[in-house]
């Protein structure tokens, strides 16, 4: 990717004469003294209103029980906080984020970063390869999601006619409880690899040339190059990448909720899933509340610890 | 020669790279192209006589053009609003150096979207505002006015700063100087944010499947009501899909260069 600023136009000299000198207003005096004060009031208010009260209404929310068009909230302090231990399902819902998160974030950021070094060089068509994957994760994902629905059924969709095709057994795929996730990963690895395989490449692209350079004199093989001088240097770009994933990856919805809707059984109900299912089904509008923060809560610590060796790592 | 021998096996291996995000794309289409009945025929057929009698059942039966409508009206309203109060706002954390805003930010980033549904729904339901542009609009907000403050940051610090100063020399206003010499300085940065929250607005469903109703049923919603009353209408969804998704992948493609940048939300800087 090119810097920022070979991206601005040049500024066309004729705008300024078009200016007109008439005296400034009151009010135009009053924004031009408290610029910036004026300029992102307006913005801030509109985030506080929509950002925050919201927020602060779920926090309220947790400490109440509440169904949702029957009666008023009423306040029951932890009580909400203390039923999710002994809720089986929050326990599965953690279970299934973990195993689901773990599987995909790793998976990405392991291929992502192994096809970005593969096409980390000139060559005709690059431009090609990066609109094509900006298909995957720009695309609708309900209807992505829907179409994969169609792939992957197990009797006639075509991912098992082609396994059948080369040899190997057909799968269940999203249809059993043992495979659904593996199969819901393989639809998130295939979504959001490209991402981080683009994010990754604008990182190799900007990175100095020297040590190459001093390795390749020293004679240096290509794995070598790779584990000694990419990865360490690459390293943080990769956290970051991580990082934003994972905002993503751990509030994954529209995929897991169009092609099982948690299904078979709560075999693909991830946390996030259960919260949304609290909420919107139930209508318990206390628990639901207290399942939401607990999801946040946990994007939260994995962001800090993950910023924590970023941070790290760029001190190095 | 090794050298050619080389670059083939280069491009055979991008080939097969390319072909996962390829293949979902080609096989959308073709089972927006394929009758009912090839759709669920066993092995899969893939050379056929296409139809778009799809396309017109999309159309004329499940009043598709309706849903495009209001796609087309949420998005456009989520991204004017945010360009009209994320420009001003992005400029001043640019050069007033404001970077508590940004935490703002982040946490309007971190929190769970059900966080926010849940309370908008309640308080939606009370003013009888479910099933409007406008509830849709305000929590589309929610994602893409963030989106555009934090990408337009990059772009207002990568101005050169005299350029205005020779403006206000030249006797422009403050306000002047914003309007007509640094928002034509960043109009790339304006097309690409702009494009993304556009993006990001038309492609989201959660929102949408608890807040609209039959009057302002988005599309991602549209497409997924294809499954959940009584059988699977595969034709139909394939047809719909790519609908829904052509729009957004040739904006995209117009995108291209900036657009990890902005889905990265400068996660990258510093």
């Amino acid at each position: 990717m090119p810097p920022l600023r070979e991206q601005i136009p040049a500024p066309r000299v004729g705008t300024k004469t078009t200016v007109m000198k008439t005296a400034p207003s009151a009010l135009s005096r009053f924004m031009d003294r408290h610029q910036a004060l004026v300029y992102p009031a307006p913005a801030v208010i509109a985030l506080f209103f929509i950002v925050i009260i919201p927020i602060a209404y779920n926090l309220y929310l947790t400490f109440t029980k509440w169904t949702i068009g029957l009666g008023q909230p009423r306040f029951i302090g932890l009580g909400n906080f203390i039923e999710l231990f002994s809720d089986e399902r929050v326990l599965n819902g953690v279970k299934v984020m973990v195993y689901f998160s773990g599987l995909s974030l790793s998976l990405e950021l392991a291929l992502g970063l192994l096809i970005a070094v593969y096409f980390n060089r000139e060559f005709k068509g690059s431009e090609i390869v990066q609109a094509i994957y900006i298909f995957p994760f720009a695309a609708t994902p309900v209807a992505v999601a829907l179409i994969w629905r169609i792939m992957l059924n197990p009797e006639i969709g075509v991912m098992n006619y082609l396994l059948r095709s080369v040899g190997l057994p057909g799968s269940l795929w999203v249809s059993s409880p043992l495979t659904v996730i593996p199969a819901l990963v393989m639809v998130d690895v295939w979504k959001w690899t490209p991402m981080i395989t683009l994010i990754v490449l604008a990182g190799l692209k900007s990175l100095p040339h020297d040590p190459y350079e001093a390795a390749r004199i020293d004679g240096a093989n290509t794995f070598q190059i790779f584990w000694h001088i990419t990865l360490p240097l690459i390293w943080p770009v990769l956290i970051a990448a991580l990082m934003l994933r994972s905002l993503d990856n751990l509030k994954e919805f529209d995929m897991i909720y169009t092609i099982t809707q948690g299904g078979p059984g709560i075999s693909s109900e991830t946390l996030y899933l259960y919260s949304y299912t609290v909420g919107f089904s139930f209508f318990k509008a206390g628990y639901g509340s207290a399942l939401m923060v607990v999801v946040f809560l946990i994007v939260l610590a994995f962001n800090m610890v993950m910023n924590r060796i970023r941070l790290r790592a760029q001190d190095l | 020669m090794t050298k050619t021998i080389k670059s083939t096996f280069f491009y055979a291996g991008a080939i097969v790279l390319c072909v996962p995000p390829v293949f979902v794309f080609v096989w959308m289409i073709l089972t927006g192209l394929k009758t009912g009945v090839q759709n669920i025929s066993y092995p899969p057929e893939f050379i056929f006589v296409p139809t778009l009698e799809n396309f017109r059942a999309v159309f004329q039966q499940h009043n598709f053009l309706r849903y495009l409508m209001n796609s087309l009206i949420v998005a456009g309203l989520a991204t004017g609003v945010s360009l009209v109060l994320g420009l001003p706002a992005a400029y001043s954390i640019a050069k007033y150096r404001q970077g508590k805003i940004g935490i703002l930010i982040l946490v309007a980033r971190m929190t769970p979207f059900v966080s926010y549904l849940l309370p908008w729904y309640i308080i939606f339901r009370h003013l009888k505002l479910i099933d409007t542009y406008t509830a849709l609009t305000i929590t589309h907000l929610i994602i893409t006015l963030p989106m555009v403050i934090w990408l337009m940051v990059s772009f207002f610090e990568g101005m050169p700063e005299e350029l205005e100063d020779a403006a206000m020399i030249d006797g422009c206003s403050r306000l002047q100087s914003f309007l007509r010499i640094v928002l034509p300085l960043v109009r790339n940065g304006i097309a690409t944010s702009a494009i993304l929250s556009f993006i990001f607005s038309w492609n989201q469903f959660l929102f949408s499947l608890i807040l609209s109703g039959p009057k302002t049923k988005t599309v991602p919603v549209a497409v997924y009501n294809f499954i959940s009353y009584g059988k699977i209408d595969w034709a139909g969804i394939g047809a719909a899909a790519t609908l829904i998704v052509l729009p957004v992948s040739v904006f995209a493609f117009f995108v291209r260069r900036t657009i990890v940048q902005g889905l990265t939300m400068g996660a990258l800087k510093d």
